[in-house]
């Protein structure tokens, strides 16, 4: 079949722009203005994918969001490909790449389709949890076999090429849904000057007024909509955006509007386009007008391709001039669906008959057809559909008046297509994410949207206003409404009367599931959520295996879990679950829906925020220069320093080695320009930091450092760092790398919170400072040939001083403190002289063989004087004591500071905590594993009585040897014993307990 | 996300600016050396978990970098108030970002 043998006149195809495109590797051809699912059906395409579970053949179903059946994987590489898009919902463009999301080896052979054919039977409801939970060490291997087996579309593997972005908004009203609600509601809030976004997910706007008979203002629906949107189009106030689905509905009005910008033009659009954009958007007002979705019937093989909701088969026949068949037949329980029976016959084929479900039809669409000379069955039912790839009949019956029994004796009626209508289920879909919960409306058998929180407002479908007139004016009524509650009126504030020639519609019948002569676990299959295989005697089996929660009923057969997340299938399922259990439908609850409302792309959801953009990256004043000189950088927070300086050809540990004994020996130079810097002034600054800090800070004098632990109430230890002071109420406070914003909040909390009456500042400046750490015997002399106005003697600069003077010509802050246990002065300059301070510096090392230093060096430098890195030695369960760091707390502050209290809790001074001490292994070579547990006996039986974990563990080439620190329960009381650290291989590594400080115990090396 | 209002800033921004600081109105004890362990860890671990309003702290990280306290529903996550450190919550003149049962047409 080609397509135009399926093409009829009319629609809003663009027949002058035919188009080329390819599904499962076959060519056909279809028109701008078609959607995939539109194309394929005008080129014959029945079966367009193989169900989840059985792999039955099946065919395009519906014509948008609710499609559950065309799935499929967008895209001709890995780079641009898209899973689980709906055919319904994917305008055509020319070259468009597409495959079944389901069905191998193909869609019209498939081994699956036999495996379920024959194995059905063994496939019930729950069965993947009955068969594959246990052992449970296989499900990794299940796992790939179900995934395989149930194509559940594939994740693309090469890097997205294709542009997203993300926009903010901020307004007044947000309309979602551009149906004849919303655009009346549109005109009625742009007329005001309040600032409105109109959105319609659907590739142009007007919803079913774009394929209705009916005529408002004696004016075609589709002519209405054109007039609408050139009204809207002209008014500054008022964005319209056609394929931008209204994906989230959270909290304090913030809408997320994910808009496909140019999925329509692929190859084609312009070379900057962008291919989606989320739109997040700040409401001040939001109006649902997102309408409603009809529901299939619940009946046998109701599956089989060509069985089609009354509404897609009108769309299809109306705005895609394609015909979906020859010959229909369709069943309905409400006058709606009449509207299908009619277009297919005023297209010129033929409807076999309408089967009605009710005793009596409405006036109007009984007329409609009787003047056709279209056959009604009424008080009848199809049973039942024959066919596999394809319907080829339909059995009919007549039914109770309750439609629960088969009364008759079925016949059998030739059709092509069977066309369904069980009535509508507004899209309260937004609603739920707002956590509202959905109310039934038993006159209209549907769930409206319950009460919520947010400032929302409904109207058309949605709130069960099903006649056209009802949308229009409820629209007006609502967008006025809106705009008022912004503060937007217009002087004809009257909402505009519109004249409706439309069918009066008469009542619905609440039916769901069609009976079957045999009984429903007997009767072939009839589908309820069609794109999990979920029937009807899956859900009966369902509670009488005992599951009476409709949560519990979902969970265990799978209903909803796709990715349509139940549109058309929730209410079905629901209505049967009630029937079995005996209840209502709001006895037995509804299910809540989640954002987002359909699939949103990983793009859509990153924008921009990928690669180079995914994080800041922050940069030291010197990188330019660590860069030339090929540094390996390493993260520190979002910090790019150096880990080591690689000479040609040097392993990492080759070049760590080569650092350390050069500092020891020579000179070495860091730049820690990365540690948080916090300048600290005010007249109670100093009370301020014996508060923080665990030691004393009343006598520290002008022209002094000190090293303090901060700890929280806990008694804790969670940074540490060095304090200058640089004047009496002036202070320059040093935090670790990872830290300062965590202190620096900090501070401000207990400022702000606890002591507002103390006079003190705090001041971030740790880009504005950078630090040029020299560190090893030859420091000072360097530092000598580089400085003015500081005396650098021993004598003159003692440890734990600093000094103000200049280094390379700048103004400098020298402290001479060090974490190498080395001779070493920090200099500080203002960041903008860094660059040339370090090169003045280097100007001269080379006679002091100037050996530039990382941070693994510097890990493996403090370490071999115990020095810790809180974060790594500390995991927040450490108080100083732990550490073996008393020395850095005081009894003696009358205040009672952060971390005192805590410090004294009874489980705080137990004597067999787990305590920081070194540990050498007592095969020298052999270095211990971070992360690794002691135990004192390593041949005990697991689960092994646990000591405590390595924290840092290193190679020293200064020592020639390992050494490490970590924690051992009363550790500080078991110098010289042996433990044990257990291996994957069954082996243990004995280390001895000592001193964390393996290198110059007096000090002598920095006191000098 | 939350749409919040600094009483600082005097503006709504986005919750993105924030940080949450927990339990409003824990105040430090006096004497916290004659406090009990069980005083001590009332006052850094024990917190209010109510259904409804709670008072809490929040922190305009990367905003004015002020902390300030919020009354919110932790069911709607209606915030019916901010006021700064200090200041009592004026309900009447309260920021009310939110309505119960605004279905409003």
């Amino acid at each position: 079949m080609s397509q135009t043998n399926l093409r009829i006149s009319g629609g809003r195809i663009r027949r002058d722009r035919p188009i080329a495109f390819t599904f499962n590797g076959h060519r056909y051809a279809g028109y701008e203005g078609d959607t995939l699912a539109s194309a394929l059906l005008a080129n014959g395409v029945d079966v367009v994918g193989r169900s989840f579970k059985y792999s039955r053949p099946r065919g395009v179903m519906g014509m948008g969001a609710e499609e559950s059946n065309a799935i499929v994987q967008l895209g001709a590489t890995d780079a641009t490909e898209v899973p689980n898009v709906r055919a319904t919902q994917q305008a055509l463009y020319d070259g468009l790449v597409a495959r079944s999301t389901n069905g191998w080896p193909n869609v019209n052979f498939d081994l699956m389709g036999l495996v379920g054919a024959l194995a059905h039977r063994l496939m019930p409801p729950g069965f993947y949890y009955k068969t594959f939970m246990r052992p449970a060490f296989l499900w990794q291997s299940y796992e790939t076999l179900i995934r395989k087996a149930a194509g559940m579309g594939s994740s693309p593997v090469a890097p997205d090429v294709d542009r997203y972005d993300h926009m903010n908004h901020s307004v007044d009203v947000v309309i979602v849904g551009a149906g004849p609600a919303g655009l009346a509601a549109a005109l009625a809030a742009g007329k005001t000057g309040a600032t409105v976004i109109l959105v319609d997910e659907q590739e142009e706007v007007g919803g079913q007024l774009l394929h209705r008979q009916a005529k408002i203002d004696g004016m075609l629906g589709a002519d209405w909509v054109e007039q609408a949107l050139s009204i809207l189009l002209s008014l500054p106030n008022v964005t319209v955006m056609a394929r931008t689905t209204a994906t989230g509905y959270h909290d304090h009005n913030f809408i997320t509007l994910h808009e496909r910008v140019s999925d329509h033009l692929a190859d084609q659009a312009p070379e900057q386009s962008v291919r989606q954009r989320m739109h997040r958007v700040r409401a001040q007002s939001v109006l649902l007008a997102t309408g409603a979705i009809e529901r299939p019937l619940v009946l046998a093989n109701n599956d089989v391709p060509g069985c089609m909701l009354a509404s897609a088969v009108s769309a299809y026949i109306k705005r895609y001039a394609v015909m979906p068949g020859k010959d229909l037949v369709l069943m309905t329980a409400q006058d709606d669906g009449y509207r299908a029976a009619i277009d297919w016959h005023d297209a010129g084929h033929k409807v076999v008959a309408i089967i009605d479900a009710r005793v009596t039809a409405g006036d109007d669409c009984t007329q409609a057809a009787r003047s056709r000379g279209i056959a009604i069955f009424p008080q009848s039912g199809v049973i039942e559909v024959i066919g596999t790839t394809r319907v080829k009949a339909v059995k009919v019956a007549a039914l109770s008046p309750n439609g629960e029994q088969v009364v008759g004796n079925p016949q059998t009626l030739i059709c092509d297509t069977l066309a369904m209508s069980g009535g509508w289920s507004p899209a309260i879909h937004l609603s739920c994410h707002t956590g509202a919960k959905p109310e039934w409306r038993e006159d209209i058998a549907a769930f409206v949207p319950g009460l919520t929180v947010q400032k929302q407002w409904l109207a058309g479908s949605v709130k069960g206003d099903f006649r056209l007139a009802d949308c229009l004016s409820a629209g007006s009524e609502a967008g006025t409404a809106t705009a008022a509650f912004c503060g937007f009126t217009s002087a004809d504030a009257v909402a505009h009367q519109w004249q409706v020639d439309d069918w009066d519609d008469g009542p619905a019948m609440a039916y769901f599931h069609v009976p079957h002569t045999k009984a429903t676990s007997r009767a072939p299959k009839q589908f309820v959520d069609f794109q999990t295989d979920v029937t009807a005697a899956g859900i009966e089996m369902a509670t009488r295996e005992g599951y009476e929660s409709i949560e519990h009923v979902k969970r265990y057969t799978a209903m909803g879990f796709g990715t349509d997340q139940g549109k058309t299938g929730n209410i079905n399922g629901m209505a049967i679950t009630a029937r079995a259990l005996g209840k209502t439908i709001p006895e037995t609850g509804t299910t809540i829906f989640r954002p987002n409302y359909t699939p949103v792309t990983f793009g859509a959801v990153v924008g921009r925020h990928s690669g180079q953009l995914f994080d800041p990256e922050r940069y030291t004043a010197l990188h330019r220069w660590h860069l030339a000189r090929e540094a390996v950088f390493e993260d520190v927070g979002l910090w790019k320093r150096p880990r080591y300086f690689p000479l040609a050809g040097e392993t990492m540990d080759e070049a760590v080695a080569r650092e350390c004994l050069a500092t020891r020996n020579g000179v070495g130079i860091l730049d820690a320009s990365t540690l948080g810097k916090i300048d600290i002034q005010g007249n109670d600054a100093r009370e301020f930091l014996g508060r923080v800090y665990t030691n004393a800070w009343a006598k520290l004098a002008v022209g002094k450092c000190r090293y303090g632990l901060m700890c929280g109430e806990d008694g804790m230890v969670f940074d540490d760092g060095v304090t200058a002071c640089l004047a009496d109420n002036h202070f320059a406070m040093t935090t670790t790398t990872g830290g300062a914003a965590r202190v620096l909040e900090w501070l401000e909390h207990y400022h702000q919170t606890e002591w507002p009456d103390m006079e003190v500042y705090f001041t971030s400046v740790t880009d504005h400072w950078a630090t040029i750490t020299l560190s090893g015997p030859q420091s000072r002399a360097l530092l000598a040939e580089v400085s003015d106005g500081i005396d650098l003697s021993g004598d003159a600069f003692k440890y734990l001083d600093w000094r103000q003077g200049s280094v390379a010509g700048v103004p400098a802050r020298v402290f001479r403190i060090s974490f190498t246990g080395e001779l070493s002065f920090e200099i500080n300059v203002q960041a903008h002289y860094a660059m040339h301070v370090w090169e003045a510096i280097f100007a001269l090392g080379d006679r002091f063989g100037l050996t530039p230093y990382g941070t693994e060096s510097m890990h493996v430098l403090r370490a071999e004087k115990g020095f810790i890195i809180t974060g790594q030695d500390t995991d927040g369960s450490v108080t100083p004591f732990d550490l073996g760091m008393g020395w850095c707390v005081s009894d003696a502050k009358p205040f009672s500071y952060i971390g005192k209290r805590g410090m004294a809790r009874q489980d705080c001074i137990r004597t067999d905590r787990k305590q920081l001490v070194g540990l050498l292994t007592v095969d020298p070579n052999q270095v211990l594993q971070e992360g690794a547990q002691a135990v004192d006996d390593p041949e005990q039986t697991i689960p092994m009585t646990q000591l405590g974990h390595v924290t840092s563990s290193y190679f020293s080439h200064c020592l020639q040897r390992s050494i490490a620190m970590g924690f051992i329960r009363n550790g500080h009381a078991r110098m010289g014993d042996i433990v044990y650290y257990p291996n994957l291989d069954g082996t243990a590594t004995a280390a001895e307990i000592c001193s964390p400080v393996f290198l110059d115990p007096e000090g002598a090396r920095q006191h000098v | 996300m939350l749409y919040i209002h600094c009483p600082y800033c005097e503006e709504h921004r986005s919750e993105e600016e924030f940080h949450y600081k927990g339990q409003a109105h824990i105040a430090r004890p006096d004497d916290p050396d004659n406090c009990t362990d069980v005083e001590w860890a009332d006052f850094i671990y024990r917190r209010d978990n109510p259904r409804g309003e709670h008072k809490e702290q929040w922190y305009h990280t990367v905003g004015c970098r002020k902390f300030f306290n919020a009354i919110r529903d932790t069911q709607s996550y209606e915030i019916k108030t901010t006021y700064k450190v200090g200041e009592q919550p004026d309900m009447a003149a309260g920021i009310v970002t939110g309505q119960q049962g605004s279905n409003a047409s």
